[in-house]
C-alpha cells in the first residue's frame, strides 16, 4: 500500500507544480514531488521481515533476509541531489525577492 | 478553469502509472520481493567477483569489500565513481548559490530577534556536542547506519545552530572553502592512485581487514571521512550564504 501512497504523494506535487504561482510553493511542491519517489524507490526493496542491511555482532550472517538494500544506496544519492537543488532553487527565489519584493509570479513586472 | 484541467491531468497520470504496476510481473507487491533474484544478493554476499560463501561478522576476512553496512559498500566501493559524480553535483549547487548571493562584501543579515547571554553560551555548548556526534556519524559510516551524507549534515547543523542562535557570529568562510576542495581533490587523488597503482579508477589499495573492526575495509572510511568534510563544508557555505547580505 506504501507504494500507491507514495504515487498519490508524486501526484500532490505535480499538481501542486501546475497550479501554485507562489515561487516558494513551487519550491515546496518540487520537494513533495521528490520525497513521494524517494519513498517509491525504498519501498520496492522492502522485503516481508527483513532486517536492515548491516552486519552486526547480532545479525551476523550475510544468509540472513536483508531488504534490498541497493534502492537505499540510490535515494541516498537522490536525498543529496534534491537538497542542493533546493538550495540553488531558494537561493534564486531570494534574488527574485530582492529585485521586485514579491514572490508571486503574478505581479512581478507591474511596478 | 486551469485548476481543474491540472486535476485532470494529474489524475490521468497517477492512474496510468497504477495500471501499468498494478498488472506487471516485474513489480512485485509490497513486501514480496525476492532479493536473491536481483543483482543486490550479490552485493550482501560480496559475491561479484565470484563466490565466497557465507559472509560472517567478526570473521570474515579480505572480502572483495570490506563494510559491513552494505549499503556504504554499494555507495562507496561499488559505485564509487557515481558518488563521485554526486558529490560533484553538490559542489556545483553551493557554487551556484555562491554565485548568485555571495559578493565581495558580506555581513550579517539583520534578525529582528536579539539573542540573549542564555542562548548564546547554551548553544556554544550544544555545539561540540553535535560536531563530535557528526563525526562520530561520518567515522563509523562503514560499521553503523549513517555515514559521511548524514554525517556531513549534521555537521553543517552545528555550525547552523551557531547561526541561529548568535546574531553577530560568523565563520571563517574561507576555512571552510579549503576544507571542500581538500577534500574534493583528495577524493579524485585516491581515485587515481588506483588508476596509476593499481588496475582501475578508485581501486581500493588498502586490505580490507577483518569485517566489522573499526580499522577496516580499506579505502572506505577514508573516502566516507572526505565526503563528510566536504558535505559537512558545503552546506555551512550555503547557511553562510542564505544569511549574509551585502554591506560593508
Amino acid at each position: 500500500m506504501l507504494q500507491y501512497a507514495a504515487i498519490v504523494l508524486i501526484m500532490l506535487g505535480l499538481y501542486g507544480l501546475l497550479t501554485q504561482r507562489n515561487i516558494i510553493k513551487i519550491i515546496i511542491s518540487l520537494n513533495i514531488m521528490e520525497i513521494g519517489l524517494n519513498l517509491f524507490i525504498v519501498s520496492v526493496g522492502y522485503v516481508e521481515g527483513g532486517i536492515a542491511p548491516i552486519l552486526t555482532s547480532v545479525n551476523n550472517s550475510s544468509s540472513l533476509v536483508f531488504v534490498d538494500p541497493l534502492p537505499q544506496a540510490l535515494v541516498l544519492t537522490a536525498i543529496v541531489i534534491g537538497v542542493g537543488t533546493t538550495a540553488l532553487g531558494l537561493a534564486l527565489a531570494k534574488n527574485i525577492y530582492q529585485k521586485y519584493g514579491t514572490f508571486e509570479i503574478d505581479e512581478m513586472g507591474e511596478e | 478553469m486551469k485548476n481543474f484541467l491540472a486535476l485532470l491531468l494529474t489524475l490521468f497520470l497517477g492512474y496510468m502509472i497504477m495500471t501499468s504496476l498494478a498488472a506487471n510481473d516485474l513489480f512485485p507487491d509490497q513486501g514480496a520481493a525476492d532479493v536473491t533474484t536481483r543483482v543486490s544478493q550479490k552485493y550482501i554476499d560480496r559475491s561479484v567477483n565470484g563466490d565466497v560463501g557465507e559472509v560472517i561478522f567478526g570473521q570474515a576476512t579480505n572480502l572483495e569489500s570490506g563494510p559491513a553496512n552494505i549499503v556504504t559498500a554499494i555507495v562507496a566501493d561499488y559505485r564509487s565513481f557515481d558518488t563521485l559524480g554526486e558529490v560533484t553535483v553538490l559542489f556545483v549547487s553551493s557554487l551556484g548559490v555562491a554565485l548568485l548571493l555571495g559578493g565581495p562584501k558580506q555581513k550579517r543579515l539583520e534578525l529582528n530577534f536579539h539573542p540573549n547571554f542564555m542562548l548564546r553560551v547554551g548553544s556554544r555548548a550544544l555545539f561540540g556536542i553535535i560536531l563530535m556526534t557528526g563525526i562520530y556519524i561520518a567515522i563509523h559510516g562503514h560499521l553503523t547506519p549513517g555515514g559521511g551524507f548524514p554525517g556531513g549534515t549534521m555537521i553543517a547543523s552545528s555550525m547552523l545552530l551557531l547561526y541561529l542562535a548568535d546574531d553577530e557570529f560568523r565563520a571563517k568562510i574561507k576555512g571552510f572553502k579549503m576544507l571542500e576542495s581538500a577534500a574534493g581533490s583528495a577524493y579524485v587523488l585516491i581515485g587515481l592512485a588506483g588508476l596509476f597503482l593499481g588496475s582501475y579508477f578508485l581501486e581500493n589499495l588498502l586490505g580490507n581487514g577483518i569485517l566489522g573492526d573499526l580499522l577496516s575495509a580499506g579505502m572506505i572510511p577514508i573516502i566516507y571521512v572526505l565526503i563528510g568534510l566536504k558535505v559537512g563544508s558545503e552546506i555551512s557555505g550555503v547557511i553562510d550564504n542564505f544569511l549574509t547580505e551585502e554591506g560593508v
